[in-house]
């Protein structure tokens, strides 16, 4: 039987999820922190916050999303493969859910001014379409690398008004946004809210995170009960980069040991080739941007560069609520490399007339290397569409007529 | 006797300490710059461990360690050349770095070195104090290393006790609420934050850092702490190329003067 998720697989009052979690944060960001540390739980869980929150997921969003079968997807695996549709949501992905939820505590707060960072983009527009949709003001921090190919999302987010800041120091990607966000926060302390967008960082942002995206899975059991007469499946596969649409696929099914929970990781050129963001892999213990977690890192405990085709998953972290999963055999960590992720982007395509992101095409791949069993009841988390990805996704065709 | 302990015990006001990153401009500077401090008039000297992702530095000091971790610089050259600088001096010699950085390396092989080599002390921005109380007060002490913990003008009264209760070292006054690196004159709302502090009756000696950059707001600053840090400010001044030999006594001398 399902139990109880507060006393099982959940985080305690300091933001430990078993070892891994925390805030490691200087005395500067103390008080931003306490401040959202303090009231996340009584806003989020107030009569106001939901009705808004819920009225905003439905006619905004546009949930629930559909939890689709994939017929012909499930005949090729021999199998039964249920379609978590988060691409279906406004912008394209679940990133939305969470931006809405965080959004209105910004609101709760009284702050006037948001920020945010961005790998792939897709939480950047996210989050330019809820300060839009607030009449806030809203600054992205992207590093140059994926301003560069990213380029339809950044044009996104300026059309919503927001003001994309590129990071240039370091390796110029995502870990280097986020270093330049917390540096705004912490030269902004008072009217300024910065928005994470996975479920890293320090607590209370993972728990957070993880709540607002909570409604993937919430939906997905009464969906599989009236499509399937359970409320669980058998398994649960999401991509992971920091892990905030698997943490939600996941969530009501933490404690839940029926169901197994995939973890997918993007292997890049394969996790042996210095070429990958495999963090589960290829990660130590550590800390990384608050968080005590798994991450990439030099003998000397510089944090390195991933590489992944996907700009979603190139995080040299992980999120510590997966760290946790995964150290302790709770969730199953596969890694896919770039050409996997690119070939079954293509499958799914053409299978199910379904684009997917780079980021999900990881997931799906995951079904060519996992066990299940023909009557098994699996739910492949749809997390986003695919249309940033066109340019890749292009080229891989090319290459394929060239071959 | 730990040296910062000596310090203080000798010392009250006008306390210099001076800040660089380790490896930086050039690997191999970390000795000379530490002896030419030294020998210029600086009281205190904090060491950058140069780090990937530095959350509570500014720009010039994360340049400076971008530069300085593209040279080569590792924990292990630190602690050879830190062994090398105690031959030539006895100024007390703090370590600032993140937490990542100890775990990595191993905890107590981390303190063990600072130990042998003639650490005094550490300056770990992202160590929470609770952290600290629960898996690293014993262990530091045992080293013989002297624990300073930064406060900010938002930092309650409460944990401003709570902090000096928990640590013998210097406590670091964030002159404002920003990173490291700007600099512009002490406000009068600055100036009764100081005040607040003073009136806290704390036993650990204040040193005020963030946005001390030349003899003037080094000067207002020791009006209202026991000293004053100065980072972002001599990077730059290192950056500027010339002889660093020259560049430290210069910079020392303008401060002083």
């Amino acid at each position: 039987m399902t139990k109880n998720i507060e006393s099982e697989i959940a985080v305690d009052e300091r933001g430990y999820y078993g070892k891994f979690g925390g805030a490691f944060i200087p005395e500067m960001l103390e008080g931003n922190i306490r401040e959202l540390r303090e009231s996340y739980l009584e806003i989020s869980a107030s009569p106001e916050f939901k009705k808004e929150f819920d009225a905003l997921l439905k006619d905004y969003v546009g949930r629930p999303s559909p939890l689709y079968f994939a017929k012909r997807l499930s005949a090729h695996f021999g199998t039964n493969i249920y379609l978590k549709r988060e691409d279906l949501n406004h912008t394209g992905a679940h990133k939305i859910n969470n931006t809405i939820g965080q959004i209105l505590v910004a609101q709760k707060l009284g702050k006037q001014r948001i920020i945010a960072e961005t790998g792939a983009g897709q939480h950047g527009v996210a989050t330019a379409t809820v300060c839009a949709l607030m009449g806030l003001k809203c600054i992205v921090y992207m590093g140059e690398v994926d301003i560069a190919r990213q380029a339809p999302n950044v044009a996104r987010m300026k059309m919503l008004g927001a003001e994309v800041r590129p990071a240039t120091s370091g390796s110029k990607t995502l870990k280097d946004a986020t270093n330049e966000a917390i540096r705004d926060w912490i030269n902004n302390p008072d009217d300024t809210h910065y928005i994470i967008g996975s479920v890293v960082g320090p607590h209370p942002y993972p728990d957070m995170v993880a709540r607002f995206q909570s409604v993937i899975s919430e939906e997905t059991k009464w969906q599989l009960q009236e499509q399937v007469g359970r409320d669980y499946p058998d398994a649960v596969i999401a991509c992971v980069g920091g892990g905030s649409n698997a943490a939600g696929a996941y969530y009501h099914y933490l404690n839940d040991e029926r169901v197994r929970l995939i973890a997918v990781e993007a292997a890049g050129l394969g996790v042996d080739s210095g070429e990958s963001a495999a963090t589960s892999v290829l990660g130590t213990e550590g800390i990384i941007h608050g968080s005590r977690t798994l991450l990439m890192q030099t003998e000397d405990g510089q944090i390195v560069e991933p590489y992944s085709i996907s700009a979603g998953l190139d995080y040299p972290g992980i999120g510590p609520l997966h760290a946790h999963l995964i150290d302790s055999g709770r969730a199953e960590a596969i890694s896919v490399t770039d050409e996997e992720a690119l070939n079954a982007a293509l499958f799914l395509s053409r299978t199910e007339g379904i684009i997917p992101a780079l980021e999900t095409a990881h997931a799906f791949a995951a079904l060519n290397t996992m066990k299940y069993d023909k009557d098994d009841v699996l739910v492949v988390c749809l997390s986003g569409r695919g249309d940033k990805d066109l340019a890749a996704f292009t080229k891989y065709l090319n290459d394929l007529v060239t071959e | 006797m730990n040296r910062l302990d000596h310090l203080f015990a000798n010392k009250q006001a006008d306390v210099l300490n001076v800040y660089f990153t380790a490896g930086y401009p050039e690997l191999n500077d970390t000795v000379t710059i530490i002896r030419e401090l030294a020998d210029a008039g600086a009281d205190l000297i904090e060491i950058g461990m140069p780090f990937s992702d530095p959350m509570a530095d500014g720009e010039t000091i994360q340049q400076s360690s971008m530069k300085a971790l593209e040279n080569g610089m590792t924990l292990d050259l630190l602690f050879e050349q830190i062994r090398e600088a105690r031959k030539h001096t006895q100024v007390p010699l703090v370590l600032m770095g993140y937490l990542n950085q100890l775990i990595q390396y191993g905890e107590q092989r981390f303190l063990d070195a600072c130990a042998e080599t003639g650490v005094d002390g550490l300056i770990l921005p992202d160590l929470p104090v609770y952290e600290f109380e629960q898996h690293y007060k014993s262990m530091i002490e045992a080293a013989g290393l002297r624990t300073t913990f930064l406060i900010t003008p938002n930092t309650s009264e409460t944990r401003i006790r709570q902090i000096a209760d928990l640590s013998d070292g210097f406590i670091y006054v964030v002159s404002s609420s920003s990173i490291t690196g700007k600099s512009g004159k002490i406000t009068p709302e600055q100036i009764a934050y100081f005040e607040r502090i003073n009136t806290l009756g704390l036993s650990n000696p204040r040193l005020i850092g963030f946005g001390i950059s030349d003899s003037e707001s080094f000067n207002t600053a020791c009006q209202y702490a026991n000293g004053a840090i100065i980072g972002s400010a001599f990077i730059r001044a290192l950056g500027g190329g010339g002889e660093v030999g020259e560049i430290c006594r210069t910079f020392v001398d303008k401060i002083k003067a």
